[in-house]
C-alpha cells in the first residue's frame, strides 16, 4: 500500500526536523518531541482501531493485542518475540524493524538509530495509556535493523 | 485467536486514519514550537519539499508514469499521485487562458479528516504539506512550480483547492569544471 510510503516520509520529516540546527540541539529534547509526537498519534489511534473489539482481560492480553494487531496495522509485522518477568516488564523484540529496514544491516549508522525509535515509544505508551495501562517504554538496538522495546508497567 | 476477528477489516483505511493522525501530531508541536502560524505554514512546505523530492523517485518506479510533454500531462499525473499516495481522486480544473495555471480540487482532504481549527489558527493552512510536496516532486523532474492554497475546507470553503502555477523548465546544468 503506497500510504505507507507517506507514514514513512512523514515520520522521517518529523526525525529531521526536531533534529534540525546540528549540534545546538540537546538530543533529550529532541528525543522527548518525537516522543509525545508518537503518544499524541497512539493515544487517538488505538481509540480507533479497538473501537469493535471486545475487552481485555489481563495485562498480558493487552500486550498481545500490541504485538499482534497493532504492530501489523503500523509496521506490516507483527512483534517477532515478546517476552516477560510477570511482574509488570515486558520485551518485545523485532527482528527486522520498519524504520531501521532501509538505513543498514549491521552496525552502520548505528548511533543514529535511537532517533528513528523514539516515535514508536511514545506510540506503544500512547496506546497502552488509553487502554488503561501506565507505562515507560525505552527501545534498544544493538544491530541494525533489529530492536527491541522495553515496557515497564507503572502500578500503585 | 477470537481477537483476530474483530479486527478492523479495512487495513488501508487503518493505515490511513495513522497516517492522519501522526500528520496531526506533527503540525500540532509545530504550533507548540513556532510562536505564529507563518512560521508553521513555511515549516510545513518545507518539509512537503524535501517529501516531494524523494516522493517522486517512489512513484516514477511505482507507477512507471513516462515523460510529461506538456502541463496538461502534468496534471494527469499529479491527480494520479493523489490517488495512489492519499487514496483520493481529485478533478482538476480552472485551467488559466494560457495553460499554464490549474486547480487540483479536493472533495475530500485526507491529512484534514479529523480536524477542526481553533480560533487562534485562522491563519494556519494545516495541509500546507502538500503544497510543498507537489513543488518538490516537479522540480525533481525538472520542472519549476509554485503551489499554494486557495481554498480550504477548514476554512468554510466547499472544497479544498491547490493552485498549481508553471514558473520554468529547469535545464539541465552541466558539471562545474566540464564544457
Amino acid at each position: 500500500m503506497a500510504e505507507e510510503a507517506m507514514f514513512d516520509f512523514i515520520h522521517m520529516e518529523a526525525v529531521s526536523y526536531v533534529f534540525q540546527g546540528g549540534e545546538k540541539i540537546v538530543e533529550d529534547e529532541a528525543v522527548s518531541k518525537l516522543e509525545h509526537m508518537g503518544f499524541a498519534s497512539g493515544y487517538r489511534l488505538v481509540e480507533r482501531l479497538t473501537r469493535e473489539s471486545g475487552r481485555y482481560k489481563d495485562e498480558l492480553d493487552i500486550m498481545k493485542y500490541i504485538c499482534k494487531d497493532l504492530w501489523v496495522t503500523v509496521y506490516k509485522k507483527q512483534i517477532d518475540n515478546l517476552r516477560t518477568n510477570h511482574q509488570g516488564v515486558y520485551v518485545l523484540h523485532d527482528n527486522r524493524f520498519r524504520f531501521l529496514s532501509h538505513m543498514a544491516t549491521g552496525k552502520q549508522y548505528l548511533q543514529y538509530a535511537p532517533r528513528y525509535l523514539a516515535f514508536t515509544c511514545g506510540l506503544v505508551r500512547g496506546c497502552l495509556a488509553n487502554l488503561g495501562v501506565t507505562c515507560v517504554v525505552t527501545a534498544e538496538v544493538t544491530q541494525l535493523p533489529a530492536c527491541k522495546f522495553q515496557i515497564q508497567v507503572q502500578r500503585g | 485467536m477470537s481477537r483476530q476477528s474483530m479486527r478492523s477489516n479495512d487495513p488501508k483505511k487503518v493505515s490511513g486514519e495513522l497516517f492522519t493522525l501522526t500528520y496531526g501530531s506533527l503540525v500540532a508541536q509545530l504550533l507548540k514550537d513556532y510562536e505564529n502560524v507563518d512560521d508553521v505554514n513555511r515549516q510545513l512546505e518545507r518539509m512537503g519539499y524535501n517529501i516531494g523530492m524523494r516522493l517522486i523517485e517512489d512513484f516514477l518506479a511505482r507507477a512507471n508514469p513516462g515523460r510529461c510533454y506538456d502541463l496538461r500531462d502534468t496534471a494527469d499525473k499529479i491527480q494520479q499521485a493523489f490517488k495512489l499516495y492519499l487514496g483520493v481522486s481529485p478533478s482538476i480544473g480552472s485551467w488559466s487562458p494560457g495553460g499554464d495555471e490549474f486547480s487540483v480540487v479536493l472533495e475530500t482532504n485526507p491529512l484534514a479528516e479529523f480536524v477542526e481549527l481553533p480560533d487562534h489558527c485562522l491563519g494556519l493552512r494545516y495541509s500546507n504539506i502538500l503544497a510543498g510536496v507537489i513543488r518538490g516532486a516537479c522540480e525533481m523532474v525538472q520542472l519549476e512550480v509554485m503551489a499554494w492554497f486557495i481554498a480550504d475546507q477548514l476554512k468554510g470553503d466547499n472544497v479544498t483547492e491547490i493552485r498549481v502555477k508553471f514558473v520554468k523548465r529547469l535545464e539541465d546544468a552541466i558539471p562545474a569544471g566540464e564544457d
